[in-house]
């Protein structure tokens, strides 16, 4: 086997330094019952050549977004990831390090994770953020916890704006771990009034921006609404790329963000590994869940990094610690990183820009059609399509032309017949004039 | 996993030993540029570059009439501006200031770091499976729900369990799913059970999900040989258990063997087998949890099955299941349908019984693929070799270092062996300061200080991917820092390390007063 340093001599020398005959001495405090003989039912090892051929078949088999005009959003975005992130993550010494607990000799991923926690306060406004978590729909989880924590109440009212599977890993959590869940109905293109729903046992409302139909909205109102209340005000960014351009939810007063972080640095990946953000006050700080890196300076008097404030965590507190977090996304956090790197404050700027414009365009087209209409006031790189017939039937009509145009509300929403012909449509910079041409003639002619 | 709460405070009173304070420490070799050699010094980003540099030329933006509402990002973000090889520098830079297992040995007990092959990262990164998007249409995404099935396959034969829940994005993750599908079990059979039983040597996030999952915890010690004593189980349970949570082999590094047993009477008194399956890398191909009444058993495919855990994630938990917990598992499902395979999304049957959604689409997709590559690579005959080796490579360890170190428990080891700090005793040398000194030596330390069933603990994992010379050198080390220690030289562990990239840090002021984040000088200044 190729990964194996033992030969067979080693293995031999060892087993007499040991001082047993066999392998199988060393299994002689397992139970016979509890041992298997011979080989289990699976294939033998293969060589990487045969490996690989095997598993290009099966990639084959998908469409993927470089071989189509792409245009699917809806909580995982196609960005194009410039060349140095992806060779810079493969350096053996980030790949494969493990959690830094010894600072001495793991700078290189704590002090990437510094500036990763810079980056993320800096983006969403805020003050302090952690070193991630593992995607935005357990962050969004955990921030709601969090809020649980600091009030001392126990309910949480999400808007309809939220992301469908944020809101039903929410209620998941809230169903085992004790708190309650108020959601409100999907209502795109109508207004909804959350801040008169709060009340003395209202520990936060959660609230999407851009929301889940590309919807952009102006938070203040509700995060005052909420101090006044004593709740939380828990602001979800699941394209964290908005930020470049979008007035942060720091801004408007937002005392949480979660958010998805695969923008930048990750591919989509078939929706994950992806990339938990978590921001939030400083006074906050002492009950946020995940790791969380400080600046220190070691006995030379040299500046470097540590894990810290780890009182909070699991391998301390044991059980009661503020969340049972242990492993985050910490490669996915470096890719982050090395992306906004590259961008830099004019960088992003400019690709946000981009984004919005394509969008802008995209929407200016499609509207055009005849029965189509674009649902949104003010968005930044995806909006929402009222068609003329279901979406489903659309969105997979255009598949079979060799177009992946969107996202059908009704994959997340099934049996809502009132969504049925709602398709989400995101436009990044990927997306080529060639695409957008070939996606409003596809879908004039699905639609005729 | 690993537990450094001792190591913490530990590091607060040794990181200023008596005589000595930071000022009086002197660098060895003082340069002009503060580099030393190869050891290249690196600013933070926010200290380089220009605003108007950016490494990404994108194309010009003609002016369009904009649809942000009255929502646009007025004030500058603060973010710096460099070109494409300053980034690639500074990353190259901060990267050789990391150990990793491809330096060398990384003997974290618990934690398996093993070599992470590069065929896995090459197939994860192939356009059909790196860029397709979790919500396209199901005729388009065929390889993908087959790499799925593949996958859950391999480790149903491998744990003999029946179903396979792949959402969770680690292992804690996986606990915290493990827990939740039995407090569903034990609601659907009208039960409800507050409390849950928790081994001492069990890793920390055991008790954190299931205290997150909202059971009571309560601690069964282990008995004289190391293993979880069956009797002080016995004495706790009762009508409202509703769980043990168990490591096997355990976190001493040792088989359970009387497992079957404890699956026995947790099932006489109603109670449900929780396994941590950090440490399945022993038993690959030899034992199947399935075959030992355990319930419900999280893998961790960054440890067993060779994905990078990329400094601490992503990491990737799928729980195997039995089949009384099975109705209950998370979703999305994958089933069998009439067009082959496909995602059910909602609580329709099969799935009525499901826990709901834990996370965001459909699980680690990007680490499935990684550990297909690996499972394919070994198949039943090199993973049935790399569980031996493991072994095998654990137990020479044990025979070559126990004359040198304290062995906390006699008998084989199975994945790793716990040592623990008796062999100090006297010397003034801390488990920690011995593990400080192993860095000059050019190794990571092992685990240290967990379990916390024994005093200073140091508990080591080599895995099958290490040489015997790599081992031989090992001990080389160990046994001259031991034989330094028993010679009263303190000073030198209290001083280690000494040739890293940093000495000691100060990690209680780190605490005290957290600086979480980089600012502006003026601000930093201000307090602000």
């Amino acid at each position: 086997m190729r990964y194996a340093p033992l030969s067979e001599s080693d293995r031999r020398l060892m087993l007499a330094a040991i001082g047993v005959p066999s392998i199988e001495a060393l299994y002689a405090e397992v139970p016979q019952k509890a041992r298997r003989e011979g080989l289990l039912d699976l294939p033998l090892g293969l060589s990487e050549m045969e490996v690989e051929r095997r598993l290009r078949a099966l990639a084959a088999k998908n469409v993927s977004a470089s071989s189509a005009p792409f245009f699917l959003g809806a909580g995982a975005y196609r960005h194009h990831l410039p060349a140095a992130v992806d060779s810079l993550i493969q350096r053996g010494e980030f790949l494969t390090s493990y959690t830094p607990y010894q600072p001495e000799i793991a700078q290189g991923t704590l002090q990437s994770l510094f500036e990763f926690q810079t980056f993320v306060a800096l983006l969403t406004g805020m003050e302090v953020a952690n070193a991630s978590l593992y995607d935005g729909a357990t962050a969004c989880a955990e921030g709601v916890m969090m809020a649980n924590r600091l009030t001392g109440r126990k309910k949480t009212i999400l808007s309809g704006g939220l992301h469908p599977h944020y809101r039903e890993v929410v209620e998941t959590y809230g169903r085992f771990v004790g708190f309650a869940v108020e959601a409100k109905d999907p209502a795109p293109q109508k207004g909804e009034d959350l801040a008169s729903l709060i009340d003395r046992d209202t520990a936060s409302v959660v609230v999407q921006n851009p929301d889940f139909w590309g919807e952009l909205s102006e938070l203040s109102a509700l995060a005052r609404a909420c101090r006044d209340k004593g709740a939380l005000c828990l602001v979800v960014v699941n394209e964290i790329l908005s930020l470049g351009l979008v007035r942060p939810p720091g801004e408007m007063g937002a005392d949480i963000v979660a958010g998805e972080g695969q923008s930048l640095g990750n591919p989509l990946s078939f929706g994950g590994p992806h990339l938990g953000l978590f921001a939030t006050r400083e006074r906050f700080m002492r009950q946020m869940p995940g790791r969380l890196v400080g600046q220190s300076v070691d006995a030379e008097g040299r500046r470097g990094f540590v894990l810290t404030l780890s009182a909070r965590e699991q391998h301390i507190r044991r059980e009661k610690a503020t969340s049972n977090i242990c492993t985050n996304a910490g490669l996915c956090a470096l890719a982050f990183t090395i992306h906004l790197a590259l961008l830099g404050e004019k960088g992003l700027k400019a690709l946000a820009r981009l984004n919005h414009q394509k969008a802008v365009a995209l929407s200016l087209r499609l509207s055009r059609l005849s029965g189509v209409r674009v649902l949104n006031r003010a968005f930044f790189n995806e909006f929402t399509l009222c068609l003329p017939a279901p979406a489903e039937g659309v969105v997979e009509a255009l598949a079979q032309k060799g177009i992946l145009g969107g996202v059908p509300a009704s994959r997340l929403y099934p049996g809502r017949t009132e969504l049925a012909d709602l398709m989400i449509v995101a436009a990044t910079e990927t997306a080529s004039e060639e695409d957008m041409r070939r996606l409003e003639e596809g879908l004039m002619e699905v639609l005729r | 996993m690993s537990d450094w709460s001792r190591a913490v405070s530990a590091s607060a009173k040794e990181s200023a030993p008596p005589g000595t304070t930071s000022a009086t420490r002197k660098a060895p070799e003082a340069t002009t540029s503060g580099h030393r050699g190869l050891v290249l010094e690196e600013e933070l980003l926010f200290e380089q570059g220009s605003p108007d540099l950016s490494g990404v030329d994108l194309p010009p933006v003609e002016a369009f009439a904009d649809r942000l509402g009255s929502l646009e990002r007025k004030a500058p973000i603060g973010l710096p501006g460099l070109s494409e090889p300053q980034v690639v520098r500074h990353f190259t830079r901060l990267s050789q200031k990391n150990y990793a297992i491809d330096c060398g040995l990384y003997p974290l007990g618990s934690c398996t770091m093993k070599y992470n092959p590069r065929a896995n990262e090459r197939v994860a990164r192939l356009d059909g499976f790196a860029e397709i998007h979790p919500l396209q249409p199901a005729a388009t995404i065929k390889g993908a729900l087959q790499v799925i099935e593949d996958l859950a396959h391999w480790l149903e034969v491998l744990t003999g369990m029946p179903a396979i829940a792949l959402s969770p994005g680690a292992g804690a993750h996986g606990e915290l799913c493990g827990m939740m599908t039995i407090k569903a079990a034990l609601e659907s059979r009208g039960e409800e059970r507050r409390r849950v039983l928790v081994a001492a040597s069990a890793h920390g996030t055991n008790p954190a999900s299931a205290a997150t999952c909202g059971y009571e915890i309560e601690a069964v010690p282990s008995n004289e040989k190391g293993r979880l004593d069956l009797e002080e189980l016995e004495r706790r349970l009762g009508a409202d258990v509703a769980a043990l949570m168990l490591t096997n082999p355990n976190t001493c590094g040792l088989f359970e063997d009387e497992i079957c047993e404890i699956a026995e009477a947790l099932h006489r008194a109603g109670a449900f087998f929780y396994c941590d399956g950090a440490n399945f890398n022993a038993l690959l191909g030899r034992v199947r949890p399935g075959d030992l009444g355990i319930d419900c058993m999280h893998l961790n495919l960054h440890k067993t099955f060779s994905t990078p855990h990329g400094g601490g994630g992503p990491g990737s938990g799928p729980v195997a299941l039995s089949a009384a917990l099975a109705p209950f598992a998370p979703l999305p499902w994958l089933v069998h349908g009439e067009k082959g395979l496909c995602l059910r999304e909602g609580r329709s049957p099969p799935a009525a019984q499901s826990i709901g959604r834990i996370k965001g689409f459909h699980g680690q997709f990007g680490t499935f693929v990684r550990a297909l590559a690996y499972l394919m690579s070994l198949g039943a005959d090199g993973l049935k070799g790399a569980a031996e080796d493991a072994v095998l490579n654990a137990n020479y360890l044990r025979t070559r270092l126990e004359g040198t170190l304290s062995l906390s428990f006699p008998g084989m080891s199975m994945h790793e062996v716990l040592f623990d700090d008796r062999f100090l005793e006297g010397t003034g040398v801390s488990t920690l300061a011995f593990a400080k000194a192993m860095i000059d030596e050019g190794f990571h330390p092992m685990t240290v200080y967990f379990p916390l069933v024994v005093k200073g603990a140091m508990l080591i994992e080599p895995t099958e991917t290490e040489s015997k010379a790599s081992l031989d050198a090992f001990v080389a080390s160990l046994e001259a820092l031991a034989q330094k220690a028993r010679a009263g030289e303190a000073a030198f562990f209290h001083e280690a390390p000494r040739l890293a990239p940093r000495r000691r840090f100060d990690e209680v002021a780190a605490a005290r007063h957290p600086v979480l984040r980089w600012r502006p000088k003026a601000a930093a200044e201000n307090g602000g």
